[in-house]
């Protein structure tokens, strides 16, 4: 067998009609928040069916700061958009983000609003606690720990993709930080929009 | 948009950026099936151990007395050691060879390579993915160095066996908690392997190819990619469910009342079926996670031997998609002696024999295009046939299986073990041997031997039926399954059958010797192979063997043809490549 020669590749100029690799960054979160989805929908189905199996559930009042820890949460969002439009308006020629420097004081704002609603988090686990509630004490306190505890987590991973992005715009002007922002700041909603299902469900169910 | 010329990242310099932690998706790529290499010959190796036992119960394997002292005392393997057995060797195969080889080996390697790409979308995500199989591999290996070995409950691990601890047998205490992280932590990197794989396909194809050019394998690995975004996000936190009741103290998966070695387990209202349906969830779809990427494979190859374009390419496609939605609506298949309501497994029964359908609407499209052809009988085209002929024996019993009343005979006996191991594990396998031979040439730059390889095919190929066609007629005659030896009951006039599947599974395993050596003499010093050695059409065999750190040489290809044009007046033969000017073949 003579193979013949290859085709040499050919030299192509990317024009903006093709698809971009800094597309991939929202595709990416968009598809680790449908994933993310897909996990709690388990959970979810779990908790449904593991309170249907057996007499033992046992009804608990959620702490009162889980309220005052979602206001800030969906605050933290505000103030994210807020600062990604700005920076977003600052033209992408400009040579660096000095315009848009005031954006990022609401990244720094939602980072501290993150870390108090982290805290504030915490701090209903040891209100459930001084009660007697710990994760083996009862089905409905062990889903409300791992509900609270693995959306926790996620808002964790959103504050240092918050940070990572943070240096990435203080660093280089042009779309690729603002990009990243953009992608961010989808999954930052995201977490606060996933809150909000998980304290109605927790305060429907357990 | 026009920094988008540069690279994801630099070309790395030192042996460990290079080799070692490298972000190049071609490295991560064969590290996955290094990986999988390990795997498979651990995998086999515990396969061999188990079917000695099963031949020769009351014989000494020689050594095995001093590797496992309390699980094979003098040699002889107890009926728990053999449970730890089963269950390390189903879950290194379905999880560390069955997805990583096919899926994200190949598919690291070929991806973006087959859709113009210099790298996946996000190459510290893919670099990470690998580490993390490889700790999940490890933590899961570890397992039999600590406590009493590994854990016993199956590659499934039913609560609540799985949930209780180390009242449970051996291997339920520390082993089994191993077991539990190991599968986390897969699932971790599996979830991030998929992102990038979807991303990449979504946004990163080079001008001009569209979803309608992409080639076959490239369809097989997204379409599997969907599948594992889905199904690994539910076994993940059904894992973590498992492991707080192992180690906190709750009671997801166990019941009241539940007395184990003499013990009242503290729990209570737990449901073990809600870990039966949560794992199959991800089980079922799991099954198309380790056979799809074959689908593509065999699909991507046969028309490059075939010298013909695949029968009904959209067809095939649309079978793809049709066979991933359905595998999320026949879980409950597994479960039909489960307890589960006797509606429910009528209504699982017939999304399952719905499934065969596409199933094999695919294996005549294989068989319609390879009709007629003057086939080229190569290695990677042997293996092909092969594929299709180990899916279509597996895929028969499945017909008997997806009846709840037939499978209420069947279920827990050797009928199972021989369909499973043909249709998805020996299925599987096929594609991964077909990819090997036939991608060698451009993953390593050398040609693999082909009087080897068809050693190789042949032994494999008749030792494979040796090995699972017996275990059928052993299911139907009621030979159960999971037990570690048959002496004295009405299964003893099966044990020659038995030795005779245990010699042919030595020898099968041997045959695979010819095939390492095969890889490893190709990998050091096998002739040099030319870009397109196969003269196949598709972007892989555009760029040079191997091809470089930017996989295009700076000068990303513009797409101009589909994947399937072969039989045409082409410029350079029979076939059109993807890169060629669009005056090279038929518009």
């Amino acid at each position: 067998m003579v193979p013949p020669a290859a085709p040499p590749p050919t030299a192509a100029p990317r024009t903006a009609s093709e698809p971009s690799p800094l597309e991939a960054a929202q595709t990416g979160v968009w598809l680790a928040i449908g994933t993310i989805c897909m996990s709690f929908a388990a959970l979810t189905s779990a908790m449904v069916v593991r309170q249907g199996a057996a007499p033992d559930w046992r009804h608990f009042q959620l702490p009162h700061i889980l309220y005052a820890n979602t206001l800030v949460l969906l605050t933290s969002s505000g103030t994210l958009e807020w600062s990604r439009r700005r920076i977003a308006a600052v033209p992408v020629g400009t040579a660096s983000l000095v315009p848009g420097l005031e954006g990022l004081s609401g990244v720094y704002l939602t980072l501290a609003l993150g870390l108090l609603f982290v805290t504030g988090q915490v701090i209903a686990w040891r209100q459930l606690a001084a009660q007697g509630l710990f994760l083996a004490t009862a089905p409905s306190s062990a889903f409300f720990y791992v509900f609270t505890a693995l959306h926790g987590l996620h808002v964790v991973g959103g504050l240092a993709a918050l940070l990572y992005v943070l240096r990435r715009l203080r660093r280089m002007a042009g779309p690729v930080p603002r990009v990243a922002l953009r992608a961010a700041a989808l999954y930052w909603h995201f977490m606060g929009a996933l809150w909000l299902y998980l304290l109605v469900i927790l305060a429907t169910r357990v | 948009m026009t920094q988008t010329t540069a690279h994801h990242h630099a070309p790395p310099r030192g042996f460990l950026r290079t080799h070692v932690f490298s972000l190049d998706h071609k490295v991560i790529g064969k590290q996955y099936l290094d990986l999988a290499l390990v795997a498979v010959c651990t995998g086999m190796a515990l396969s061999w151990l188990m079917r000695l036992h099963l031949a020769w119960p009351e014989t000494p394997i020689p050594g095995l007395g001093k590797l496992a002292p309390t699980g094979a005392a003098g040699g002889v393997i107890t009926p728990e050691y053999y449970l730890q057995l089963m269950t390390m060797h189903g879950t290194i195969m379905v999880f560390f060879v069955l997805t990583t080889a096919p899926f994200a080996g190949f598919g690291n390697y070929f991806l973006p390579i087959q859709v113009g790409a210099e790298d996946m979308a996000f190459p510290r995500i893919n670099m990470m993915s690998f580490w993390v199989t490889l700790v999940a591999f490890l933590v899961l290996i570890a397992s039999f160095f600590v406590g009493d070995g590994p854990a016993l409950s199956g590659w499934t691990a039913y609560a609540p066996l799985s949930a209780v601890g180390k009242d449970a047998g051996p291997g339920q205490g520390v082993g089994q908690t191993l077991w539990a992280v190991s599968i986390t932590l897969f699932c971790v990197a599996q979830l991030l392997g998929s992102l990038n794989f979807i991303t990449t396909t979504l946004d990163l194809r080079t001008k001009g190819m569209s979803l309608a050019r992409m080639p076959f394998s490239t369809w097989a690995w997204f379409i599997t990619s969907v599948i594992g975004l889905i199904a690994f996000a539910v076994l993940m936190p059904a894992c973590i469910l498992l492991i707080l009741d192992r180690v906190a103290g709750t009671s997801f998966f166990i019941p009241a009342g539940l007395v184990i070695s003499d013990r009242l387990q503290p729990h209570a209202g737990g449901s073990p079926l809600l870990w039966q349906h949560l794992f199959w969830f991800f089980g079922h779809p799991e099954v198309y996670i380790a056979i799809l990427p074959g689908f593509g494979i065999v699909s991507h190859i046969l028309p490059v031997f075939a010298r013909k374009p695949l029968l009904g390419p959209r067809v095939m496609i649309g079978c793809l998609i049709a066979i991933a939605f359905l595998s999320y609506t026949v879980w409950g298949h597994h479960m039909f002696l489960s307890g589960m309501n006797p509606f429910s497994a009528t209504l699982f029964s017939v999304p399952t024999l719905v499934i065969t359908i596409p199933a094999t609407i695919v294996t005549l499209l294989w068989i319609g295009t390879i009709y007629g052809a003057k086939l080229r009988f190569t290695t990677p085209a042997l293996f092909c046939l092969g594929f299709v002929s180990v899916f279509v024996s597996g895929g028969i019993s499945g017909f008997f299986l997806a009846q709840p009343s037939i499978d209420t005979y069947l279920h827990g006996t050797y009928f199972v073990v021989g369909h499973f191991h043909f249709v998805m594990g020996v299925a599987a396998m096929f594609g991964i041997f077909a990819a090997t031979y036939f991608w060698a040439p451009k993953m390593f730059g050398r040609m693999m031997s082909e009087t080897l390889g068809k050693w190789h095919f042949w032994l494999t190929f008749i030792g494979v039926y040796c090995v699972f066609m017996p275990m059928h007629y052993l299911g139907l005659a009621g030979n159960v399954r999971r037990y570690s030896a048959f002496t004295d009951d009405y299964l003893k006039p099966m044990i020659p059958l038995h030795q005779f599947i245990t010699i042919a599974a030595l020898f099968t395993g041997a045959a695979q010797l010819i095939f390492l050596f095969n890889l490893v003499r190709t990998r050091l010093r096998g002739p040099k192979a030319p870009s397109n050695p196969w003269e196949a059409t598709t972007l892989e065999w555009s760029t040079t063997s191997p091809p470089p750190f930017d996989n295009f040489g700076g000068r990303p290809p513009v797409v101009h043809h589909g994947p399937n044009e072969y039989g045409a007046t082409g410029a350079g033969g029979d076939y059109v490549m993807q890169a060629s000017l669009p005056s090279a073949g038929p518009a």
